[in-house]
């Protein structure tokens, strides 16, 4: 049990710096790793480029981290659910980089798996394209993206063993593997820890080598959009 | 009569297939999962991460980590799958997907459309769009026809920053469903919504368009 560490605060012991890039799990609230974004924030760590789908809310998620100014860049593929983002960004406070979702997903892939660039048709004639290589594979043309890697992955997942062997859960996977691969140091928030041993080893999404650390915590899991149907009177 | 909201919803339905995988953007598109034929099978894709979308969930069966790419809370069903967001658009830019459906604010006649960015106003981002309309078979828009000014929307270019160039093959709207030809030479009206007429949609269209055969038969 090296990789297991009491809280959130522990976890991130030696591994923040001013100016360091921090990719997050998550799409919108779901699947974010809640208690090690606060903990970010505790450290008060300035300056930082966040990699992440989305930018939280007000209040919450990455939202603590934009009150607090502690963020120079995000890197996002959708950010509108934020007034204090909105309000940094338009005063030039916070830099913005916008990639398509897949494009950002495959990125964050890449430079998990050593691959420093590849070629994608996403974007092509678009403002995304702006200043990239373009090349043309079997008639079509293509922009080439970069690769994306970070000082520090902090990630959600559902279950851990003691090696770090993960497993996630429903929607709440969307960006957390791929950003398991692609930190130099990889931390992970998870509401069960189970015995190593427990998983089918052919039903472990992650495997533990991705893993540097790991906690139990228990997660909010705030809802942005509530929506239900009603039963129908019988 | 322009079609209202939930009658686009059910033409666009129409496009569906049985077999098909299918994406539906956010707004009027998500209207279409309930028009989906009964007996037919398609299976929706969520670019979150899930394939095979069930309805809203009963209030006692809210989950926070089930979702849809409109960050509603949704229901899986027996056919459901999750994944990371790498595979799930590994599956829209790999071409898995037959169909996609989504709202714009402008298309042009030479496919290109535009419905991410507004210059000047705020910028929230384009998600999985330009994603989308890159890597799906087959895409058609689904809007209204001109904008709340009655400026058409149906363009011999667009006005606004794209995202994604020659990708759309068909356009339906509240007064009229086009095919973009793939010979470049623009639009092909093949129909017109119940009591609309050629002036108001030639009013209404700034594309350049002529008048499929079918529908001159009927005329």
């Amino acid at each position: 049990m090296r990789k297991l560490y009491p809280d959130a605060k522990s976890a991130l012991d030696g591994l923040t710096f001013d100016g360091m890039t921090v990719m997050a799990g998550g799409f919108g609230l779901c699947g974010i790793p809640e208690h090690l974004i606060a903990a970010l924030r505790d450290s008060g760590t300035k300056g930082m480029t966040v990699i992440s789908n989305n930018a939280g809310v007000d209040g919450f998620g990455l939202g603590q981290l934009l009150e607090t100014r502690q963020i120079k860049k995000m890197i996002s593929s959708y950010v509108g659910e934020n007034k204090e983002f909105e309000r940094q960004y338009l005063a030039g406070e916070l830099e913005l980089e916008f990639n398509p979702q897949g494009t950002l997903a495959e990125r964050i892939r890449a430079g998990g798996a050593g691959i420093p660039a590849f070629f994608v048709k996403t974007g092509v004639g678009t403002l995304v394209a702006e200043g990239k290589e373009e090349r043309e594979f079997n008639g079509e043309r293509y922009i080439m993206e970069r690769g994306l890697v970070a000082d520090l992955s902090i990630v959600k997942a559902w279950k851990a063993d003691g090696r770090g062997n993960l497993q996630f859960r429903k929607t709440a996977r969307n960006f957390n593997p791929m950003m398991a691969t692609a930190g130099k140091v990889t931390v992970v928030e998870v509401e069960h820890i189970v015995p190593t041993g427990t998983f089918d080893p052919d039903q472990i999404h992650t495997p533990g080598i991705y893993v540097d650390r790991i906690i139990l915590t228990v997660p909010e899991k705030r809802i942005e959009q509530r929506t239900v149907r009603q039963r129908e009177s019988a | 009569m322009a079609r209202t909201r939930e009658q686009l919803a059910a033409r666009a339905a129409r496009e569906l297939q049985d077999g098909f995988y299918v994406n539906l953007g956010i707004g009027i598109p998500t209207l279409v999962a309930n028009y989906i034929p009964h007996g037919m099978e398609v299976t929706l894709q969520s670019e979150n991460g899930m394939l095979g979308m069930g309805p809203f969930p009963y209030e006692d069966e809210v989950d926070a980590d089930l979702i849809n790419a409109g960050k509603q809370t949704i229901t899986e069903i027996a056919e459901s799958s999750y994944f990371s967001s790498a595979d799930s658009f590994a599956m829209i830019r790999g071409g898995h997907i037959n169909l996609s459906i989504l709202g714009a604010m402008e298309v042009a006649e030479n496919g290109d459309i535009a419905n991410w960015m507004i210059p000047g106003k705020l910028v929230k981002g384009m998600g999985g769009a330009m994603d989308l309309v890159a890597g799906v078979k087959r895409v058609v828009v689904v809007m209204d026809h001109a904008n709340k000014h009655g400026q058409s929307k149906v363009l011999k270019a667009c006005t606004l920053p794209l995202t994604g160039t020659g990708v759309v093959s068909r356009i339906i709207t509240d007064l009229a469903v086009f095919d973009v030809k793939p010979d470049g030479t623009g639009l092909e009206l093949i129909e017109l919504a119940d009591g609309v007429t050629l002036e108001e949609v030639a009013a209404k269209t700034e594309a350049t368009w002529t008048i499929s055969e079918n529908l001159k038969s009927l005329a």
